[in-house]
């Protein structure tokens, strides 16, 4: 597989153009892959897996790279400056449930790449520079809980295997050219320790800063994520990877997110970005929240002062995209504060020594 | 510390989940309790600590795998894993092992210089990429700093490097080094002025960082002089404090609010901490030995007598909430004279009183210590009330409602009861308590009979499990539907659940301690929340069912597995014959060599005060009152060993054996020794001429062994492993403390609650203590593998020492049918065994006994056998030639 680095200097761009204004992310992969109406044969393509690959959404950028592609075009069309790649689940260990473990290097590889390719396409078109992140998910093993009630010492994975796992799948998406690597959808704060350190270390080895985005999902109303920490915990643990942006991704909708983007808000020293779903599933599992409803939502944090880069989560289309890229296009940006240099420390609570 | 600058936050690190600083909790990690481990921590967060500091440096332990599976464990409790974590260790392996358990932002303690920079900066860069925060401590390649410069120099140094490699400055924590000052020796006068000097400079020099220190050292040299040490560490960290000193690992309690502290004593202290001119050291001698023996802080105590001249309601109050029993009945005279009726001094300012107590009580301000002493002035007050009142025939006093105790059939253990019965009286309840041993009839007929409100059942022994669930039966078919507490050592909220709350329709409430039952009594009896607590408790109950039926089986290898991977001893280093073989016996050991090595944790812990002796003393919240506790403690046991109130007997056995399997064969009978001077021997009659290790003559041992699946490299431990199939020795003792009883009944007499659960407390610490003597003297005369031994108390209660002695019916062998065939082999030609009787549960008799086996080989340790399976217990059974389900009953515990 060709290296395919992405252009330098993506951390100042970044930087330099949320200055200006709010920037946009993209939306959710799952609910527009759905529209497809695949089959089996279109997931599986020629690779002759022997496991059914049927629901395997990261593949299709090897059998069916089409259906990627154009969502990505979608995306990009209704106004979004970041990709997200489709590698949420293009790892080791979620991969091994398709039998798909060997492929893990090339589906990062060629999700980055094509993201690459299209964002490149798009800011040819206007000159406005758009940005490949290349996601990574949580992996369904969590190094802080215990899945044996009887036995809340035991780990179903440990650290360094993990570690491990991140770091292939950082390898392939930095080599396939994103600019940054999105730890999204955190829901274990060790677990992305580990995939901090495993980027970070990725990065080292190509000798490039691939700056990290870094996104947190809370599992309860009071604010935590699955491993206890609280939206301020979660930053002081995570700050040392000096992250370009920080925030939150699907958990609730947006009015039950607003208190917690809040307190980022007022904490970090970087970007905010948050992209929620579009509002709660119905009785039946699906999301009827409309474009113009999330977008109103979303328009009060930006409205605030409180958000950097807003997007969408779970049943998000690139109408709602198109409609919150409307709802904040004359908003100005939140200016990044500078809290005072203190010691920050964080068990699942933040906990400041006095100067 | 209210007179410090207000800006300042002082930050509290707990200190007690450190096995080099903590006794007991290294005794919990090396016999694998993590469950009581992760207390102890638990309890360090709800005392105040904003962090705590986890340590497993021991050489007998693995530490890596101590740390991990630790910091695993609290990682699974919220209520501890709220706080930040500090790792410490000196092996770096085992600081990244840590790192990688802990999902915050944690402390690393420590990296230093010690080893040259590029070590220092490889492990700065780790902690950097793990995001911790790091303890620097103030060494160099030449050694730790000890002067003023040294200690700028090396940390300014550290600051540059660290910085240099883009290490957040406020990330970082200097440790320049705290030293004993007033030690006579000159260049140690200036120590403390170093420190404070040197803390400043860095600080103008290196912004952002954070200064630590272990506050200890620096009054090492007045060591059993509390008054003084804590005297000099407030005015140390008066000055330290607003140089920039914000953070210890120390007990914020060894510390005076430095205006209320004796002027001439701090003037001195002072002298010697800013070592303002060469005799201050001389002059804090000279002053610190009238503090001598004192245990309070040095504020003056004259207006002592005070509270005599106060009205008489108040002085009740005051002689409850301080447990002064010296005028109380003087006082409840005084009232009784100006109430209507004898019976409104109890209902009236007597129970004001009480009621001060259980709200200091309920909200953490006043120990269990004093409320029993509490306690005591009340049952002499009402005392002193009762014939009036029967004389008058008034109806008693209403109380909030009536409670039969029990320690049920087979168990002797009462000081938890006591306990609790006296709390609760406490707080407006009348208590039924028939005492210890008590058969389920008994119980269920004095509950029907004293229109009992609720039943409350106490047990040590893991075999008194099983009897409470009888009882509940019991109280089932007896149609009873008042609520039953369960209350315990070995009781625990699942067992609750489990076991005892399916066998009544009644509310069943798991009470964890005193301090948890007035809570619970209190919304049983109310009528507005009984049913809803009753209601949430069953809720709670089934859910912990549920949760149980649901889980996947636990992680347990087939016996044969945990077999073919026992531990392998190096027979090479296996102890020599004993020196004197045989039984000894000892009908008299002198008690005052016993006082000297009691391990008084535990004593505070009965108490239920947390923390480690001696640093308890200090403690900022307990302190006072294990103070106050341990002088009582101190002068009753100078009066037990002055007036011989207790005898101390014990017998000790050492025998040839040999491992087959997972048993034990011991020739017990075997006699090629002598009678030996201090009379032990083996009776004639017992001795067979013939000594044939290969058969399997001698009594058969059957022991446990671990059966959870275990991580490459860790063996499934049992303690036939630790004793050579090819020939080896084994010993046996117990040791009993006798005598108590009249002295019980005399405070019982008196209403002294307070003097009768001491007394019983110490007794149990007198044989601890001795089976801690025997178990030297075994290691260094009777079997004699150590003659050179030389351990100090301390390495004594840390078991630094070759060899264990589990006891049957703890972790290591957990079943209390070991006992019969142990005393048996001690037991003389009469049968008796230091004069101690088993109940049928297995429990010795008197209380405070201890027996267990002696094992000498260098590579044996403590374990806990934990879980085991079914194919293990069937093949117990047939290895002790008990049935299944017998089997089962002893070793439920240890089913899942």
């Amino acid at each position: 597989m060709a290296t395919n680095f992405a252009p330098p200097g993506a951390r100042d761009a970044l930087l330099a153009a949320a200055l200006e204004r709010i920037l946009i992310t993209d939306g959710a992969f799952g609910t527009e892959i759905q529209n497809w109406k695949l089959s089996e044969e279109d997931y599986a393509g020629a690779l002759a897996l022997g496991h059914d690959q049927k629901g395997n959404n990261d593949i299709l950028a090897l059998t069916k790279p089409a259906v990627p592609e154009s969502i990505h075009r979608g995306y990009f069309a209704a106004g979004a400056d970041i990709a997200e790649t489709n590698t949420f689940s293009a790892n080791r260990i979620s991969q091994a449930d398709y039998g798909a473990q060997t492929l893990v290097r090339e589906i990062n590889h060629e999700s980055a790449a094509m993201a690459r390719r299209i964002a490149d396409e798009f800011t040819a078109q206007d000159g406005r520079r758009r940005f490949v992140a290349g996601a990574i998910g949580p992996t369904n093993k969590t190094l802080s809980l215990s899945p044996d009630v009887n036995d809340p010492g035991y780990r179903e994975i440990e650290f360094d295997e993990l570690k491990d796992v991140y770091r292939e799948q950082a390898d392939a998406l930095i080599a396939g050219g994103c600019d940054f690597i999105l730890i999204e959808t955190v829901f274990d704060t060790l677990n992305a320790k580990a995939g901090i350190m495993a980027a970070q270390e990725a990065a080292d080895a190509v000798g490039r800063d691939v700056p990290l985005m870094l996104s947190m999902t809370l599992t309860d109303l009071s604010g935590r994520n699955l491993s206890g920490h609280t939206v301020e915990a979660f930053w002081h643990a995570v700050r040392h990877a000096r992250p370009v942006t920080i925030g939150l991704n699907c958990s609730f909708g947006a009015e039950q997110l607003r208190p917690h983007v809040k307190t980022l808000s007022d904490a970090c020293d970087t970007l905010i970005m948050v992209y929620p779903n579009a509002g709660l599933p119905n009785e039946l599992g699906a999301y009827d929240e409309a474009p113009a409803t999330t977008a109103a939502l979303v328009r009060e944090w930006a409205a605030a002062g409180q958000v950097n880069i807003l997007g969408g989560c779970c049943g998000s289309t690139p109408d709602h995209i198109r409609a919150i890229a409307e709802a904040v296009r004359d908003l100005p940006p939140r200016s990044i504060p500078t809290p005072p240099v203190r010691t920050r420390l964080a068990g699942l609570e933040p906990f400041t020594m006095a100067a | 510390m209210t007179d410090l600058p207000a800006s300042t936050q002082f930050v509290n690190i707990g200190e007690r989940t450190n096995v080099t600083g903590s006794a007991a909790f290294k005794k919990l990690i090396m016999a694998d309790d993590y469950e009581a481990a992760v207390t102890v921590a638990l309890n360090q967060v709800e005392n105040g600590a904003q962090i705590i500091d986890v340590n497993m440096d021991e050489g007998l332990l693995d530490a890596v795998a101590a740390m991990t599976t630790f910091l695993k464990r609290i990682a699974a409790e919220p209520d501890i894993a709220r706080v930040p974590i500090m790792v410490d260790s000196s092996k770096w392996e085992v600081i990244e092992a840590g790192l990688k358990c802990v999902s915050g932002k944690p402390i690393v303690n420590s990296i230093s210089m010690k080893e040259g920079e590029e070590k220092f900066l490889a492990e700065a860069r780790k902690c950097m990429a793990y995001g911790a925060a790091v303890v620097v401590m103030a060494f160099d390649e030449t050694g730790q700093a000890d002067t003023e410069d040294r200690k700028v120099e090396i940390c300014e140094r550290a600051y540059k490097l660290l910085t240099g490699i883009g290490f957040p400055p406020e990330d970082i924590i200097f440790d320049p080094n705290i030293f004993a000052v007033a030690t006579g020796i000159e260049e140690h006068n200036n120590y403390a002025v170093d420190f404070i000097q040197a803390v400043r400079r860095i600080r103008a020099s290196c912004p952002h960082v954070h200064f630590s220190g272990g506050l200890s050292n620096l009054s090492f040299s007045f060591r059993g002089n509390e008054p003084v040490r804590r005297a000099m560490h407030s005015v140390f960290l008066y000055h330290a404090i607003p140089a920039g000193l914000d953070m210890a690992i120390v007990n914020a309690g060894q510390l005076d609010v430095y205006d209320q502290i004796n002027p001439e004593l701090r003037q001195a202290c002072e002298d010697v901490i800013l070592n303002r001119d060469p005799d201050a050291t001389e002059r804090l001698i000279a002053v610190a030995e009238r503090y001598k023996g004192q245990k309070g802080n040095a504020a003056d105590d004259a207006a002592a007598l005070e509270w005599r001249g106060w009205p008489v309601a108040k002085r009740l109050e005051h002689a409850l909430v301080r447990g002064i029993d010296a005028f109380i009945v003087e006082d409840t005279e005084e009232a009784r004279q100006q109430a209507a009726k004898p019976i409104e001094v109890i209902e009236g300012p007597l129970m004001d009183g009480m009621n001060v107590v259980g709200d200091l009580f309920g909200s953490g301000k006043m120990f269990l210590p004093q409320v029993v002493k509490s306690a005591r002035v009340m049952k002499k007050a009402v005392a002193h009330l009762l014939p009036f009142i029967e004389a008058a025939k008034e109806p008693g006093a209403k109380g909030k409602g009536r409670i039969v105790l029990a320690t049920v059939k087979g168990d002797v253990h009462d000081i938890g009861k006591n306990i609790v019965g006296v709390v609760l009286q406490c707080n407006g309840f009348e208590i039924v308590d028939l005492g210890v041993m008590v058969p389920w009839k008994t119980i269920i007929d004095a509950a029907v009979e004293h229109k009992a409100d609720m039943i409350g059942l106490s047990g040590l022994i893991t075999p008194s499990l099983d009897e409470m669930v009888t009882v509940a039966e019991e109280m089932a078919r007896a149609k009873l539907t008042v609520p039953l507490l369960i209350g315990g050592a070995t009781t625990s909220r699942v067992h609750t659940a489990l076991r005892i709350d399916p066998a009544y329709d009644g509310a069943v409430v798991h009470v964890l301690d005193a301090s948890r039952a007035v809570g619970v009594c209190t919304q049983l009896v109310s009528e507005t929340q009984a049913a809803d607590f009753a209601r949430r408790t069953k809720t709670e109950y089934e859910e912990v069912r549920v949760k149980r039926a649901n889980a996947s089986g636990s992680n347990l290898v087939p016996l044969a597995v945990a077999r073919a991977n026992a531990f392998r001893a190096d027979w090479a280093l296996k102890p020599p014959a004993p020196k004197r073989p045989g039984v000894h016996r000892y009908d008299d050991w002198d008690l005052a060599d016993l006082a000297e090595v009691i391990d008084w944790t535990p004593f505070f812990r009965s108490w239920e005060l947390a923390g480690n002796f001696p640093a308890i003393l200090d403690d900022a919240v307990v302190g006072e009152s294990a103070r106050a506790l341990w002088a009582d403690a101190r002068a009753m046991l100078a009066t037990i060993i002055e007036k011989k109130w207790l005898t101390a007997r014990g017998v000790v056995g050492l025998w040839p054996a040999h491992a087959r399997g997972d048993d034990l064969f011991v020739q017990h009978r075997h006699s090629d020794d002598h009678r030996t001077p201090d009379g032990g021997s083996v009776p004639t009659h017992f001795r067979v001429p013939d000594l044939d290790r290969t058969n399997e003559a001698g009594t058969r041992l059957a022991m446990l062994r671990q059966q959870v699946a275990k991580r490459e490299g860790r063996a499934n431990l049992c303690l036939a492993d630790f004793v050579d199939p090819a020939g080896d020795w084994i010993g046996g003792f117990a040791v009993a403390i006798h005598g108590i009883d009249p002295h019980l009944e005399r405070f019982r007499a008196a209403h002294d609650d307070y003097n009768d659960i001491l007394l019983k407390a110490l007794a149990d610490r007198f044989a601890e203590a001795f089976a801690e003597r025997l178990h030297q003297h075994v290691r260094t005369t009777l079997w004699g593998y150590a003659p050179d031994e030389q351990l100090t108390n301390e390495a004594l209660i840390r078991e630094q020492y070759r060899g264990i002695r589990p006891a049957p019916g703890y972790p290591a062998c957990p079943d209390h049918l070991l006992k019969p065939p142990l005393f048996a082999m001690l037991a003389d030609d009469r049968g008796d065994v230091a004069g101690i009787t088993l109940t049928e549960s297995m429990a010795m008799l008197p209380t405070a006994a201890v027996s267990g086996f002696y094992f000498g080989h260098p590579q044996a340790e403590y374990f806990g056998v934990a879980q085991i399976g079914q194919d293990q217990l069937a093949d117990y059974a047939a290895r002790r030639g008990v049935d299944l389900a017998d089997a089962e009953r002893w070793l439920r515990p240890n089913l899942s």
